[in-house]
Protein backbone atom coordinates (compact mmCIF):
# COMPACT_ATOMS: atom_id res chain seq x y z
CA UNK A 1 0.00 0.00 0.00
CA UNK A 2 1.83 3.68 -0.90
CA UNK A 3 2.16 5.68 1.40
CA UNK A 4 -1.41 8.11 0.72
CA UNK A 5 -3.34 5.00 0.72
CA UNK A 6 -1.77 4.17 3.84
CA UNK A 7 -2.96 7.61 5.39
CA UNK A 8 -6.02 7.78 4.02
CA UNK A 9 -7.02 4.57 6.15
CA UNK A 10 -5.53 5.82 9.08
CA UNK A 11 -7.15 9.22 8.91
CA UNK A 12 -10.29 7.28 8.50
CA UNK A 13 -9.87 5.08 11.66
CA UNK A 14 -8.97 7.62 13.54
CA UNK A 15 -12.12 10.02 12.31
CA UNK A 16 -14.28 6.51 13.24
CA UNK A 17 -12.38 6.15 16.50
CA UNK A 18 -13.01 9.55 18.27
CA UNK A 19 -15.90 9.70 16.88
CA UNK A 20 -17.09 6.92 19.35
CA UNK A 21 -17.66 4.37 16.23
CA UNK A 22 -21.09 4.72 16.87
CA UNK A 23 -23.59 4.18 14.12
CA UNK A 24 -24.53 7.36 13.10
CA UNK A 25 -27.82 7.72 10.66
CA UNK A 26 -27.58 11.04 8.06
CA UNK A 27 -26.63 13.67 10.11
CA UNK A 28 -30.38 15.30 9.63
CA UNK A 29 -31.89 16.54 13.07
CA UNK A 30 -35.39 17.32 13.17
CA UNK A 31 -36.13 19.11 16.39
CA UNK A 32 -38.81 18.11 19.20
CA UNK A 33 -42.03 20.69 19.21
CA UNK A 34 -41.95 22.11 22.35
CA UNK A 35 -44.32 22.03 25.19
CA UNK A 36 -46.74 24.40 24.23
CA UNK A 37 -48.22 26.21 27.08
CA UNK A 38 -51.76 27.09 27.55
CA UNK A 39 -52.84 30.77 29.02
CA UNK A 40 -54.39 30.38 32.29
CA UNK A 41 -58.02 29.04 32.04
CA UNK A 42 -59.15 30.89 34.98
CA UNK A 43 -61.90 29.81 37.06
CA UNK A 44 -63.52 32.70 39.19
CA UNK A 45 -62.50 33.87 42.45
CA UNK A 46 -65.13 32.22 44.55
CA UNK A 47 -64.17 28.71 42.67
CA UNK A 48 -60.49 29.33 43.57
CA UNK A 49 -61.39 30.03 46.70
CA UNK A 50 -62.82 27.11 47.27
CA UNK A 51 -59.50 24.87 46.48
CA UNK A 52 -58.09 26.21 49.44
CA UNK A 53 -56.01 23.27 50.77
CA UNK A 54 -56.62 21.76 53.77
CA UNK A 55 -54.24 22.42 56.12
CA UNK A 56 -53.29 20.70 59.64
CA UNK A 57 -52.11 22.60 62.45
CA UNK A 58 -48.49 22.93 62.82
CA UNK A 59 -46.91 20.06 63.81
CA UNK A 60 -43.64 21.56 65.90
CA UNK A 61 -44.57 22.74 69.02
CA UNK A 62 -48.46 22.80 71.04
CA UNK A 63 -47.35 25.87 73.25
CA UNK A 64 -49.65 28.72 72.57
CA UNK A 65 -47.99 31.70 70.11
CA UNK A 66 -45.71 33.72 72.39
CA UNK A 67 -47.16 37.47 73.07
CA UNK A 68 -43.53 38.12 72.25
CA UNK A 69 -43.43 36.80 68.83
CA UNK A 70 -46.52 37.49 67.34
CA UNK A 71 -50.74 37.75 67.43
CA UNK A 72 -51.94 35.33 65.02
CA UNK A 73 -53.74 37.35 62.22
CA UNK A 74 -57.28 36.59 61.16
CA UNK A 75 -57.98 34.47 58.63
CA UNK A 76 -58.25 35.93 55.05
CA UNK A 77 -61.65 35.55 54.49
CA UNK A 78 -62.69 36.93 57.74
CA UNK A 79 -62.77 40.87 56.24
CA UNK A 80 -62.41 40.03 52.33
CA UNK A 81 -65.68 41.29 51.06
CA UNK A 82 -65.70 44.39 53.81
CA UNK A 83 -66.27 47.91 52.26
CA UNK A 84 -62.91 49.69 52.24
CA UNK A 85 -62.20 53.44 52.40
CA UNK A 86 -58.55 54.05 51.63
CA UNK A 87 -59.15 57.82 52.78
CA UNK A 88 -60.53 58.46 55.82
CA UNK A 89 -57.52 57.38 57.41
CA UNK A 90 -55.08 59.04 54.61
CA UNK A 91 -53.53 61.43 57.31
CA UNK A 92 -52.82 58.91 59.47
CA UNK A 93 -49.89 57.09 57.36
CA UNK A 94 -47.29 56.15 59.14
CA UNK A 95 -43.59 56.81 57.99
CA UNK A 96 -40.74 54.34 58.84
CA UNK A 97 -37.31 55.28 58.90
CA UNK A 98 -34.59 53.24 56.00
CA UNK A 99 -34.38 49.76 56.39
CA UNK A 100 -36.57 49.55 60.00
CA UNK A 101 -40.16 48.21 60.91
CA UNK A 102 -39.73 50.48 64.10
CA UNK A 103 -42.54 52.98 65.11
CA UNK A 104 -41.07 56.17 65.36
CA UNK A 105 -42.46 58.62 68.71
CA UNK A 106 -43.71 60.74 65.93
CA UNK A 107 -45.85 58.32 64.33
CA UNK A 108 -47.80 57.18 67.77
CA UNK A 109 -50.51 60.14 67.75
CA UNK A 110 -51.68 58.88 63.90
CA UNK A 111 -51.55 55.25 65.37
CA UNK A 112 -54.10 56.16 68.65
CA UNK A 113 -56.52 58.30 65.88
CA UNK A 114 -57.21 55.07 64.26
CA UNK A 115 -57.68 53.37 67.83
CA UNK A 116 -59.87 55.60 68.33
CA UNK A 117 -62.24 55.42 66.02
CA UNK A 118 -62.27 51.48 66.04
CA UNK A 119 -63.44 51.81 69.71
CA UNK A 120 -66.15 54.27 68.70
CA UNK A 121 -67.49 53.04 65.37
CA UNK A 122 -68.31 49.29 65.73
CA UNK A 123 -71.83 49.18 65.04
CA UNK A 124 -71.82 48.20 61.93
CA UNK A 125 -68.80 45.96 62.43
CA UNK A 126 -65.67 47.63 61.38
CA UNK A 127 -61.82 46.77 60.71
CA UNK A 128 -58.56 47.81 59.37
CA UNK A 129 -56.35 46.57 56.95
CA UNK A 130 -52.83 47.77 56.81
CA UNK A 131 -50.96 48.16 54.31
CA UNK A 132 -46.85 48.10 54.48
CA UNK A 133 -44.69 49.51 51.58
CA UNK A 134 -40.78 50.26 50.86
CA UNK A 135 -38.65 52.32 49.09
CA UNK A 136 -36.76 50.93 46.22
CA UNK A 137 -33.73 50.48 47.87
CA UNK A 138 -33.79 46.72 48.98
CA UNK A 139 -34.19 43.60 47.08
CA UNK A 140 -37.72 43.32 46.10
CA UNK A 141 -38.78 39.86 48.11
CA UNK A 142 -36.36 41.81 51.21
CA UNK A 143 -38.92 44.73 50.92
CA UNK A 144 -41.79 42.39 50.61
CA UNK A 145 -41.16 41.00 53.91
CA UNK A 146 -40.30 44.31 55.48
CA UNK A 147 -43.25 46.17 54.18
CA UNK A 148 -45.14 43.28 56.30
CA UNK A 149 -42.88 43.95 59.18
CA UNK A 150 -43.66 47.32 59.18
CA UNK A 151 -47.63 46.55 58.88
CA UNK A 152 -47.05 43.98 61.91
CA UNK A 153 -45.43 46.51 63.92
CA UNK A 154 -48.47 49.11 63.46
CA UNK A 155 -50.61 46.33 64.07
CA UNK A 156 -49.30 45.61 67.22
CA UNK A 157 -49.53 49.23 68.41
CA UNK A 158 -52.94 48.82 67.43
CA UNK A 159 -53.48 45.71 69.63
CA UNK A 160 -51.47 47.27 72.73
CA UNK A 161 -53.81 50.40 72.26
CA UNK A 162 -56.73 47.79 72.91
CA UNK A 163 -57.98 46.99 69.79
CA UNK A 164 -58.92 43.41 69.24
CA UNK A 165 -56.62 41.22 67.45
CA UNK A 166 -59.28 39.53 64.83
CA UNK A 167 -60.01 43.26 63.59
CA UNK A 168 -56.72 44.08 62.17
CA UNK A 169 -55.00 42.10 59.18
CA UNK A 170 -51.81 42.72 57.47
CA UNK A 171 -50.82 42.87 53.60
CA UNK A 172 -47.06 43.98 52.16
CA UNK A 173 -46.87 45.38 48.91
CA UNK A 174 -42.96 45.33 49.21
CA UNK A 175 -41.69 48.27 46.52
CA UNK A 176 -44.56 47.49 44.03
CA UNK A 177 -46.73 50.29 45.05
CA UNK A 178 -45.03 53.21 45.86
CA UNK A 179 -46.69 56.50 47.01
CA UNK A 180 -44.56 58.78 45.01
CA UNK A 181 -42.19 58.31 41.54
CA UNK A 182 -38.84 58.97 42.64
CA UNK A 183 -35.54 58.17 43.40
CA UNK A 184 -34.45 60.55 45.99
CA UNK A 185 -34.71 60.52 49.83
CA UNK A 186 -37.96 63.04 49.03
CA UNK A 187 -39.99 60.27 47.15
CA UNK A 188 -38.29 57.57 49.69
CA UNK A 189 -39.20 58.84 52.39
CA UNK A 190 -43.04 58.61 51.68
CA UNK A 191 -42.91 55.46 49.76
CA UNK A 192 -41.62 54.17 53.56
CA UNK A 193 -44.77 53.51 54.97
CA UNK A 194 -47.87 52.09 56.41
CA UNK A 195 -51.64 53.09 55.32
CA UNK A 196 -54.96 52.34 56.85
CA UNK A 197 -57.60 51.07 55.09
CA UNK A 198 -61.46 51.16 57.02
CA UNK A 199 -62.84 48.12 56.47
CA UNK A 200 -66.68 48.07 57.07
CA UNK A 201 -69.15 45.01 57.02
CA UNK A 202 -71.74 45.38 54.52
CA UNK A 203 -75.30 45.11 55.65
CA UNK B 1 -2.69 -4.36 3.84
CA UNK B 2 0.10 -6.70 6.06
CA UNK B 3 -1.71 -7.84 9.13
CA UNK B 4 1.16 -5.95 11.53
CA UNK B 5 0.40 -3.12 10.16
CA UNK B 6 -3.37 -2.92 10.32
CA UNK B 7 -2.72 -4.20 14.05
CA UNK B 8 -0.46 -1.02 14.47
CA UNK B 9 -3.12 1.11 13.51
CA UNK B 10 -5.77 -0.15 15.88
CA UNK B 11 -3.69 0.33 18.53
CA UNK B 12 -2.46 3.97 17.73
CA UNK B 13 -6.56 4.65 17.02
CA UNK B 14 -7.40 3.22 20.44
CA UNK B 15 -4.95 5.25 21.86
CA UNK B 16 -5.72 8.61 20.42
CA UNK B 17 -9.53 8.46 20.52
CA UNK B 18 -9.03 7.53 24.53
CA UNK B 19 -6.92 10.55 24.77
CA UNK B 20 -9.47 12.46 23.36
CA UNK B 21 -12.22 11.51 25.65
CA UNK B 22 -9.82 11.95 28.68
CA UNK B 23 -8.87 15.67 27.46
CA UNK B 24 -12.74 16.23 26.75
CA UNK B 25 -14.00 15.13 30.61
CA UNK B 26 -12.30 18.04 32.14
CA UNK B 27 -12.93 20.99 28.85
CA UNK B 28 -16.29 22.77 30.72
CA UNK B 29 -15.99 20.96 34.55
CA UNK B 30 -14.93 23.99 35.81
CA UNK B 31 -16.88 24.95 39.28
CA UNK B 32 -14.52 22.48 41.09
CA UNK B 33 -13.41 25.40 43.48
CA UNK B 34 -14.49 28.91 44.40
CA UNK B 35 -11.16 29.99 43.96
CA UNK B 36 -11.94 29.88 40.27
CA UNK B 37 -14.81 32.00 39.89
CA UNK B 38 -14.03 34.99 38.17
CA UNK B 39 -10.74 34.27 37.40
CA UNK B 40 -10.71 31.57 34.41
CA UNK B 41 -10.36 31.87 30.80
CA UNK B 42 -12.73 31.83 28.50
CA UNK B 43 -12.29 28.74 25.44
CA UNK B 44 -11.77 30.51 22.27
CA UNK B 45 -13.42 29.65 18.93
CA UNK B 46 -13.71 31.16 15.65
CA UNK B 47 -16.90 30.59 13.51
CA UNK B 48 -17.06 30.82 9.17
CA UNK B 49 -19.77 30.40 6.70
CA UNK B 50 -22.40 30.51 9.46
CA UNK B 51 -24.16 34.57 9.45
CA UNK B 52 -27.23 36.44 10.19
CA UNK B 53 -29.55 35.23 13.41
CA UNK B 54 -27.88 31.51 13.34
CA UNK B 55 -24.35 33.23 13.87
CA UNK B 56 -26.61 35.65 16.79
CA UNK B 57 -27.51 32.77 18.58
CA UNK B 58 -24.09 30.69 18.46
CA UNK B 59 -22.12 33.86 19.62
CA UNK B 60 -24.73 34.75 21.99
CA UNK B 61 -25.11 31.29 24.22
CA UNK B 62 -21.47 30.35 24.19
CA UNK B 63 -20.27 33.56 25.38
CA UNK B 64 -22.41 33.04 28.20
CA UNK B 65 -21.31 29.29 28.79
CA UNK B 66 -17.82 31.00 29.09
CA UNK B 67 -16.80 30.61 25.13
CA UNK B 68 -14.89 33.98 23.36
CA UNK B 69 -15.18 34.27 19.77
CA UNK B 70 -11.64 35.33 18.44
CA UNK B 71 -9.75 34.51 14.63
CA UNK B 72 -9.26 30.93 13.03
CA UNK B 73 -5.64 31.81 14.79
CA UNK B 74 -6.22 31.96 18.10
CA UNK B 75 -9.22 29.48 18.29
CA UNK B 76 -8.84 26.06 19.81
CA UNK B 77 -12.05 25.11 18.18
CA UNK B 78 -13.22 26.34 14.69
CA UNK B 79 -16.91 26.64 13.91
CA UNK B 80 -18.08 26.08 10.29
CA UNK B 81 -21.50 25.11 8.52
CA UNK B 82 -23.60 27.09 6.60
CA UNK B 83 -27.22 28.97 6.97
CA UNK B 84 -29.42 29.62 4.38
CA UNK B 85 -32.43 27.99 5.22
CA UNK B 86 -31.57 25.23 7.71
CA UNK B 87 -28.60 24.45 9.58
CA UNK B 88 -25.82 23.06 9.06
CA UNK B 89 -22.97 23.34 11.82
CA UNK B 90 -19.22 21.12 12.37
CA UNK B 91 -17.02 22.11 15.07
CA UNK B 92 -13.00 20.78 14.65
CA UNK B 93 -10.64 20.64 17.30
CA UNK B 94 -8.09 23.02 15.58
CA UNK B 95 -5.25 21.13 17.33
CA UNK B 96 -6.48 17.13 17.00
CA UNK B 97 -8.36 17.55 13.99
CA UNK B 98 -11.15 15.92 15.43
CA UNK B 99 -14.53 16.27 14.00
CA UNK B 100 -16.55 17.21 17.32
CA UNK B 101 -19.70 18.50 16.22
CA UNK B 102 -21.12 17.37 12.30
CA UNK B 103 -24.81 18.03 11.77
CA UNK B 104 -27.67 19.36 9.74
CA UNK B 105 -30.78 20.69 11.32
CA UNK B 106 -34.30 20.84 10.11
CA UNK B 107 -37.52 21.66 11.89
CA UNK B 108 -38.08 24.89 14.37
CA UNK B 109 -36.68 28.24 13.63
CA UNK B 110 -32.98 28.69 12.88
CA UNK B 111 -32.72 30.14 16.29
CA UNK B 112 -33.80 27.01 17.82
CA UNK B 113 -31.54 24.91 15.11
CA UNK B 114 -28.84 27.76 16.25
CA UNK B 115 -29.37 26.56 20.29
CA UNK B 116 -29.59 22.94 19.75
CA UNK B 117 -26.05 22.83 17.46
CA UNK B 118 -24.40 24.62 20.38
CA UNK B 119 -25.84 22.55 22.65
CA UNK B 120 -24.80 19.32 20.31
CA UNK B 121 -21.22 21.09 21.08
CA UNK B 122 -21.42 21.75 25.08
CA UNK B 123 -22.80 18.34 25.59
CA UNK B 124 -19.46 16.54 23.56
CA UNK B 125 -17.61 18.82 25.60
CA UNK B 126 -18.43 17.11 28.36
CA UNK B 127 -20.92 20.33 29.50
CA UNK B 128 -24.72 20.03 30.75
CA UNK B 129 -26.46 22.10 27.89
CA UNK B 130 -28.73 25.08 28.43
CA UNK B 131 -29.51 26.97 25.11
CA UNK B 132 -32.81 24.97 25.03
CA UNK B 133 -33.94 25.74 28.25
CA UNK B 134 -36.29 28.45 29.66
CA UNK B 135 -37.24 31.12 32.48
CA UNK B 136 -40.08 32.74 34.05
CA UNK B 137 -39.88 36.22 35.01
CA UNK B 138 -41.99 39.36 36.38
CA UNK B 139 -42.44 42.14 33.85
CA UNK B 140 -43.54 45.51 35.56
CA UNK B 141 -45.17 47.79 33.47
CA UNK B 142 -45.35 50.54 35.80
CA UNK B 143 -49.58 50.27 36.12
CA UNK B 144 -49.03 46.24 36.94
CA UNK B 145 -47.05 43.45 36.37
CA UNK B 146 -47.30 39.94 34.83
CA UNK B 147 -44.91 37.01 34.58
CA UNK B 148 -43.64 36.21 31.37
CA UNK B 149 -42.24 32.66 30.60
CA UNK B 150 -39.43 32.46 27.57
CA UNK B 151 -36.13 30.96 26.18
CA UNK B 152 -33.18 31.68 28.43
CA UNK B 153 -32.19 34.74 26.30
CA UNK B 154 -34.99 36.42 26.22
CA UNK B 155 -36.79 35.43 23.23
CA UNK B 156 -40.03 34.14 22.34
CA UNK B 157 -41.52 35.60 25.89
CA UNK B 158 -45.50 35.13 25.95
CA UNK B 159 -46.94 36.25 28.85
CA UNK B 160 -48.59 33.04 31.79
CA UNK B 161 -50.59 35.91 33.69
CA UNK B 162 -52.70 38.24 32.72
CA UNK B 163 -54.51 39.14 36.20
CA UNK B 164 -53.65 43.04 35.73
CA UNK B 165 -52.61 43.20 39.56
CA UNK B 166 -49.25 42.69 41.17
CA UNK B 167 -47.05 39.35 40.74
CA UNK B 168 -44.24 38.36 42.45
CA UNK B 169 -41.07 35.79 43.35
CA UNK B 170 -41.91 32.74 40.28
CA UNK B 171 -40.26 29.87 41.62
CA UNK B 172 -40.04 26.66 39.22
CA UNK B 173 -40.82 23.03 40.86
CA UNK B 174 -37.19 21.53 40.10
CA UNK B 175 -37.69 18.84 37.15
CA UNK B 176 -41.12 19.76 36.74
CA UNK B 177 -43.20 21.97 33.82
CA UNK B 178 -44.88 24.09 36.96
CA UNK B 179 -44.40 26.90 39.50
CA UNK B 180 -45.12 28.77 42.57
CA UNK B 181 -45.54 32.68 42.69
CA UNK B 182 -47.40 35.32 44.77
CA UNK B 183 -50.50 36.91 43.29
CA UNK B 184 -52.68 39.71 44.53
CA UNK B 185 -55.52 38.93 41.98
CA UNK B 186 -57.49 38.34 45.02
CA UNK B 187 -56.91 40.85 46.92
CA UNK B 188 -54.48 40.11 48.79
CA UNK B 189 -50.71 38.58 48.46
CA UNK B 190 -51.54 34.85 48.24
CA UNK B 191 -49.37 31.74 46.98
CA UNK B 192 -50.42 30.49 43.56
CA UNK B 193 -49.40 26.91 41.67
CA UNK B 194 -49.50 27.02 38.18
CA UNK B 195 -49.05 24.24 35.88
CA UNK B 196 -47.85 25.13 32.44
CA UNK B 197 -48.79 22.53 30.80
CA UNK B 198 -52.41 22.23 31.44
CA UNK B 199 -53.02 26.05 32.17
CA UNK B 200 -54.75 25.48 35.48
CA UNK B 201 -53.58 26.70 38.54
CA UNK B 202 -54.94 26.56 42.64
CA UNK B 203 -54.60 28.80 45.71
CA UNK B 204 -51.72 26.89 47.50
CA UNK B 205 -51.37 29.86 50.51
CA UNK B 206 -54.26 32.23 51.63
CA UNK B 207 -53.20 32.54 55.18
CA UNK B 208 -54.19 35.90 57.03
CA UNK B 209 -51.17 38.49 56.73
CA UNK B 210 -48.53 38.13 53.66
CA UNK B 211 -47.56 34.66 51.41
CA UNK B 212 -44.52 35.44 50.10
CA UNK B 213 -41.63 33.76 48.69
CA UNK B 214 -42.60 30.44 47.79
CA UNK B 215 -39.76 27.91 46.74
CA UNK B 216 -40.38 24.24 45.96
CA UNK B 217 -37.77 21.17 46.55
CA UNK B 218 -36.38 19.43 44.29
CA UNK B 219 -39.16 17.19 42.67
CA UNK B 220 -41.64 19.52 44.15
CA UNK B 221 -42.57 17.57 47.34
CA UNK B 222 -42.37 20.48 49.56
CA UNK B 223 -43.07 23.91 49.47
CA UNK B 224 -41.07 26.62 51.36
CA UNK B 225 -42.23 30.52 52.23
CA UNK B 226 -42.35 33.44 54.10
CA UNK B 227 -45.76 33.66 56.14
CA UNK B 228 -47.07 35.94 59.12
CA UNK B 229 -50.17 33.98 59.71
CA UNK B 230 -49.00 34.08 63.61
CA UNK B 231 -48.21 37.12 63.38
CA UNK B 232 -45.16 37.83 62.67
CA UNK B 233 -42.83 37.04 59.28
CA UNK B 234 -40.83 33.23 59.62
CA UNK B 235 -40.16 31.24 57.23
CA UNK B 236 -42.42 27.85 57.29
CA UNK B 237 -42.46 24.67 55.23
CA UNK B 238 -45.35 22.44 54.49
CA UNK B 239 -45.84 19.68 51.64
CA UNK B 240 -47.24 19.94 48.29
CA UNK B 241 -50.89 19.19 49.56
CA UNK B 242 -50.86 21.49 52.32
CA UNK B 243 -50.75 19.50 54.88
CA UNK B 244 -47.64 19.07 57.50
CA UNK B 245 -47.15 22.92 58.22
CA UNK B 246 -44.12 23.75 60.03
CA UNK B 247 -43.10 26.69 61.70
CA UNK B 248 -39.17 26.85 61.22
CA UNK B 249 -37.97 29.47 62.65
CA UNK B 250 -39.63 31.61 65.90
CA UNK B 251 -38.22 34.56 66.38
CA UNK B 252 -38.31 38.52 65.87
CA UNK B 253 -35.97 38.96 63.06
CA UNK B 254 -36.50 39.44 59.43
CA UNK B 255 -36.15 36.53 57.32
CA UNK B 256 -36.37 36.14 53.58
CA UNK B 257 -36.20 34.37 50.02
CA UNK B 258 -35.81 30.58 50.56
CA UNK B 259 -34.20 28.21 48.66
CA UNK B 260 -33.78 24.47 48.54
CA UNK B 261 -30.53 22.86 48.53
CA UNK B 262 -30.56 20.10 45.29
CA UNK B 263 -30.45 17.14 47.71
CA UNK B 264 -33.25 18.62 49.25
CA UNK B 265 -32.01 17.78 52.75
CA UNK B 266 -31.71 22.53 53.66
CA UNK B 267 -33.43 25.10 52.97
CA UNK B 268 -30.91 28.25 53.00
CA UNK B 269 -32.85 31.65 53.59
CA UNK B 270 -31.34 35.56 54.43
CA UNK B 271 -31.83 36.16 57.73
CA UNK B 272 -30.56 38.16 60.78
CA UNK B 273 -29.01 36.92 63.50
CA UNK B 274 -27.49 39.20 66.50
CA UNK B 275 -28.34 42.62 64.51
CA UNK B 276 -25.77 41.17 61.62
CA UNK B 277 -27.41 39.93 58.31
CA UNK B 278 -26.63 36.37 57.17
CA UNK B 279 -27.26 33.43 54.64
CA UNK B 280 -28.82 30.59 56.95
CA UNK B 281 -29.79 27.41 56.64
CA UNK B 282 -32.19 24.61 58.30
CA UNK B 283 -33.60 21.29 57.68
CA UNK B 284 -36.80 21.15 56.38
CA UNK B 285 -38.01 18.94 59.48
CA UNK B 286 -36.71 21.69 61.78
CA UNK B 287 -34.42 21.77 64.41
CA UNK B 288 -31.38 24.34 64.24
CA UNK B 289 -30.49 27.37 62.26
CA UNK B 290 -27.04 27.28 61.11
CA UNK B 291 -25.18 30.51 59.95
CA UNK B 292 -23.72 30.05 56.22
CA UNK B 293 -20.47 32.68 56.07
CA UNK B 294 -19.92 34.40 53.64
CA UNK B 295 -16.79 36.71 54.41
CA UNK B 296 -15.68 39.57 52.52
CA UNK B 297 -19.30 40.75 52.08
CA UNK B 298 -21.81 42.21 53.64
CA UNK B 299 -26.00 41.95 54.15
CA UNK B 300 -26.30 38.49 51.87
CA UNK B 301 -29.74 37.84 50.33
CA UNK B 302 -32.14 36.44 47.52
CA UNK B 303 -29.87 33.06 47.93
CA UNK B 304 -29.58 30.34 45.27
CA UNK B 305 -28.11 27.13 45.73
CA UNK B 306 -26.20 25.70 42.42
CA UNK B 307 -27.28 22.17 40.82
CA UNK B 308 -24.21 20.45 41.48
CA UNK B 309 -24.45 21.08 45.41
CA UNK B 310 -21.43 22.97 45.30
CA UNK B 311 -21.88 26.83 45.48
CA UNK B 312 -24.56 29.40 46.47
CA UNK B 313 -25.17 32.58 44.43
CA UNK B 314 -26.68 35.64 46.32
CA UNK B 315 -27.17 39.39 46.33
CA UNK B 316 -24.85 41.40 48.56
CA UNK B 317 -26.20 44.83 49.38
CA UNK B 318 -22.73 46.77 50.39
CA UNK B 319 -24.43 50.64 48.77
CA UNK B 320 -25.39 49.23 45.62
CA UNK B 321 -26.29 45.17 44.35
CA UNK B 322 -23.56 42.68 43.71
CA UNK B 323 -23.95 38.95 42.54
CA UNK B 324 -21.58 36.70 45.03
CA UNK B 325 -20.85 33.09 44.93
CA UNK B 326 -19.56 31.05 48.34
CA UNK B 327 -19.12 27.55 48.81
CA UNK B 328 -22.83 25.97 49.91
CA UNK B 329 -20.74 25.23 53.25
CA UNK B 330 -20.15 28.91 54.09
CA UNK B 331 -16.32 30.87 53.63
CA UNK B 332 -14.95 33.45 51.78
CA UNK B 333 -17.39 34.87 49.00
CA UNK B 334 -16.17 36.27 45.43
CA UNK B 335 -18.08 39.18 43.63
CA UNK B 336 -18.84 39.29 40.18
CA UNK B 337 -20.71 41.61 38.83
CA UNK B 338 -23.09 44.05 39.85
CA UNK B 339 -26.70 43.03 40.21
CA UNK B 340 -29.31 41.12 42.34
CA UNK B 341 -31.67 38.52 42.20
CA UNK B 342 -29.52 35.40 40.72
CA UNK B 343 -30.69 32.15 39.94
CA UNK B 344 -28.24 29.17 38.66
CA UNK B 345 -28.98 27.47 35.45
CA UNK B 346 -28.94 24.04 35.49
CA UNK B 347 -25.05 23.87 34.42
CA UNK B 348 -23.91 25.13 37.82
CA UNK B 349 -21.81 28.32 35.84
CA UNK B 350 -24.45 30.81 34.31
CA UNK B 351 -26.32 32.94 36.47
CA UNK B 352 -29.51 34.94 35.52
CA UNK B 353 -29.90 37.96 37.32
CA UNK B 354 -31.40 41.64 37.17
CA UNK B 355 -29.89 45.01 37.24
CA UNK B 356 -30.89 48.70 37.34
CA UNK B 357 -30.62 51.00 34.49
CA UNK B 358 -31.05 54.52 35.61
CA UNK B 359 -34.52 55.82 36.11
CA UNK B 360 -35.72 52.36 38.03
CA UNK B 361 -35.99 49.94 35.52
CA UNK B 362 -34.24 47.13 36.00
CA UNK B 363 -33.09 44.38 33.13
CA UNK B 364 -31.92 40.49 33.19
CA UNK B 365 -28.55 39.57 32.33
CA UNK B 366 -26.48 36.51 32.00
CA UNK B 367 -23.15 36.16 33.69
CA UNK B 368 -20.11 33.13 33.45
CA UNK B 369 -19.69 32.99 36.93
CA UNK B 370 -16.18 30.79 36.08
CA UNK B 371 -14.99 33.69 33.16
CA UNK B 372 -17.30 36.71 34.47
CA UNK B 373 -18.41 37.30 30.73
CA UNK B 374 -21.91 38.97 31.30
CA UNK B 375 -24.63 39.64 28.38
CA UNK B 376 -27.70 41.14 28.69
CA UNK B 377 -30.28 39.32 27.48
CA UNK B 378 -33.86 40.02 25.16
CA UNK B 379 -35.61 42.96 26.46
CA UNK B 380 -39.59 42.63 27.17
CA UNK B 381 -40.37 46.28 27.67
CA UNK B 382 -41.19 46.93 31.30
CA UNK B 383 -39.56 46.66 33.88
CA UNK B 384 -37.84 42.75 33.90
CA UNK B 385 -36.71 41.26 37.30
CA UNK B 386 -37.28 38.22 39.56
CA UNK B 387 -35.89 35.71 36.93
CA UNK B 388 -36.14 32.02 37.80
CA UNK B 389 -34.38 29.02 35.73
CA UNK B 390 -36.37 26.32 34.94
CA UNK B 391 -34.22 23.36 35.98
Amino acid sequence: MNRFTYLLVLGLVLTVAVSGCKKRPSTLTPLPNYGKTTVVQDPKAADIASTTPNVKPETVSSTPVREDIGNPMPNTETMANWTPDANIFKQDTVLFDFDSSAIKASEQAKIAHVADYLKANNKPLTGVRIEGHCDERGTEEYNRSLGERRAIAVREELLRLGIEAGRVETVSFGEDRPAVQGHDETAYRQNRRGAFILLTKPE
Amino acid sequence: MKPYKSRALLTISIFLSLLATARAQNELDISRTIDVMGRVKPILVSMSGISGEAAQVIQFDLYVQGFAFTNADAAQYLISGSSSGNLVGRVTDKFSKEVKVSKSYTGESIRRQGHAFVDDFVKVLSGIPIAQTRIVFKNDTGKDSELILADFDGHNGSEITKDNSIVAAPSWIPGKFALYYTSYKLNHPDIFFHDLGTGARKIFARYGGSNMSPAASPGGSKVAMILSKDGWTDLYVCDADGSDLIRLTRSREDESSPCWSPDGKWICFAAKIKERRSLCKVSPSGGEIQRIPTSGVLNPTEPDWSPDGKLIVFTSQMGGFEICVVPSQGGTATQLVAGEDPSWAPNSRTVIFARRQGGGNRVLSLLDAPTKQVKDISRISGSNSQPSWAK
